[in-house]
């Protein structure tokens, strides 16, 4: 069980901030960070990892605290038990992929036998002996994921792991990723900003803004595409076509019509956070 | 072409104190250009200011400077005669430690850019990974700084090589012990011996040529494997 409440002085866009944040998140629980950029998701992330130092608070990770600022209590990155996987993947340029994995597990009286696994877990077998350069964005998403991985960490914290990929790379890397939280049994807070990914592996959602909790609660799930009929009133020039929506209201859509056609027109309800 | 009677010794004196200057400013420059580029101290300017100094002072003055500091009449210099027995100034010693203030910006300013253009989330990312500072330095940072490394060490290098006023200053031109060949030249010149100064040139042209396009070959190379 991990709780806390962490404070820090953020410097936003719109001047300086006080992150605030106490939450307590139950073993085996995929919490999923979101919010406008600038609210602290990142900053409160590496807070809980260590690699930034709060500026007062509590943090306990099964009763055993990882800072206190009353206390003067400071754990750090080294000493927690955690995979920390980078929005940059920060994957190591001078390494191939086992030996990425192989510096992870390091220390570990199994250690072969872990990045072996991993590899074949993460498909990433044949990739192996390559280096992190020549390798595509999921590639390299995948490594990143294998190697936080390989220390055996209970606590897994992604920043924003697969806002670079392609739509089908990263419903793939999805199902890995909440095949791999259950299967290591972890803890697990994820940075993401698709509504549609939190709906899918989240069990529950905190929306940050500017340094405050503003809702914490069940995934909400975006609501499916509606469909509206219109009728084409011309066809303008550059594959645009004028439609009149039911209302009376008009508006301007791509696509190839005759005048007078009626149309299905798909509306998305996109939230933008 | 007649080599000068003393060339071969003088060549040799010249080689070592380059590598020596180079070896010693790697083991030092290394703690120094880390504690620069991450260090967020008040100081920082002002330590990087001294690192600086020699590249803008005549090296006449820095030579001045550590010739009174090594001679017995400051404490310092009486301080390292007579409680550490190190009598420095006209000894290999002495253009030695001339050398490496000399040429300390040449090695600390490219491994300072070197450890500042490492991504700031790979140190990170080992440090979430369990790994020391001395590790991660060790396995992460100076394997992806190689150009930089490279860098250091070859213009500290040949930096040394054409180093003229600090070594007169501080070791005069004693044969076989502090006679470089850049101060070899000046003797031979000093005494019409064109050929005699036009050996030594011309070794030094060519070393230092060679020296430089090794360098940028390497830094080529590496350059494609990790991109």
């Amino acid at each position: 069980m991990i709780d806390f409440h962490l404070l820090k002085a953020l410097h936003t866009a719109a001047g300086p901030r006080l992150l605030d944040v106490a939450l307590t998140l139950a073993p085996g629980e995929l919490v999923a960070l979101s919010g406008p950029s600038g609210a602290g998701k990142t900053t409160l992330l590496r807070m809980l990892a260590g690699l930034s130092r709060p500026d007062g608070g509590f943090l306990t990770f099964d009763g055993q605290p990882w800072y206190d600022h009353a206390r003067r209590q400071w754990l750090p990155p080294q000493r927690r038990p955690l995979g920390f996987v980078f929005q940059d993947y920060a994957l190591f340029p001078n390494m191939t992929v086992r030996q990425n994995l192989a510096f992870a597990a390091e220390g570990q009286p199994d250690a072969r036998r872990i990045v072996d696994e991993l590899l074949e877990l993460l498909e990433l077998s044949e990739l192996a002996e390559r280096r992190p350069a020549v390798l595509s964005g999921g590639q390299q998403q995948r490594v990143a994921l294998a190697r936080a991985l390989a220390r055996r960490p209970r606590l897994l914290l992604l920043d924003e792991p697969l806002s670079a990929l392609d739509l089908p790379t990263r419903l793939r890397l999805q199902d890995a990723l909440a095949d791999l939280h259950q299967r290591f049994e972890l803890t697990t807070v994820l940075i993401s900003h698709d509504p549609a990914e939190i709906a899918r592996l989240a069990d529950r959602v905190v929306e940050l803004d500017l340094g405050q909790v503003v809702r914490v609660g069940p995934p909400v799930a975006p609501a499916a595409p509606a469909t509206v009929l219109g009728q084409v009133l011309a066809v303008l020039p550059g594959g645009r076509l004028r439609v009149q929506l039911p209302g009376g209201a008009t508006v301007e859509v791509s696509g190839t019509a005759a005048v007078g056609e009626e149309i299905g027109l798909a509306i998305n309800v996109a939230r933008t956070l | 072409m007649n080599l000068p009677p003393d060339y071969w010794q003088t060549l040799r004196l010249t080689l070592t104190l380059a590598s020596c200057t180079t070896a010693l400013l790697l083991l030092l420059g290394l703690p120094l250009a880390y504690a620069l580029a991450h260090g967020r101290s008040r100081l920082k300017p002002l330590l990087e200011a001294m690192v600086s100094l020699p590249l803008v002072l005549p090296p006449t003055v820095i030579g001045f400077y550590l010739l009174l500091a090594f001679s017995d009449s400051t404490a310092i210099g009486r301080f390292l005669i007579n409680q550490l027995g190190l009598s420095l100034n006209f000894t290999f010693g002495g253009i030695l430690a001339g050398s490496l203030a000399y040429s300390l910006p040449f090695m600390v300013q490219p491994l300072q850019a070197g450890f500042g253009q490492v991504p700031r989330s790979l140190t990170e990312a080992a440090y979430t990974l369990g790994k020391s500072r001395l590790t991660t330095l060790w396995r992460v940072l100076l394997p992806n700084m190689k150009p930089a490394l490279l860098s250091g060490a070859v213009l500290t290098f040949a930096h040394t090589l054409g180093e003229f006023g600090v070594v007169l200053m501080l070791g005069g031109s004693l044969p076989g012990r502090t006679r470089v060949a850049s101060i070899a030249i000046y003797d031979e010149v000093q005494s019409l011996h064109y050929a005699q100064a036009n050996a030594y040139a011309l070794t030094l042209l060519a070393v230092a040529f060679v020296i430089l396009v090794a360098l940028y070959w390497f830094t080529k190379k590496d350059a494609a494997r990790l991109s």
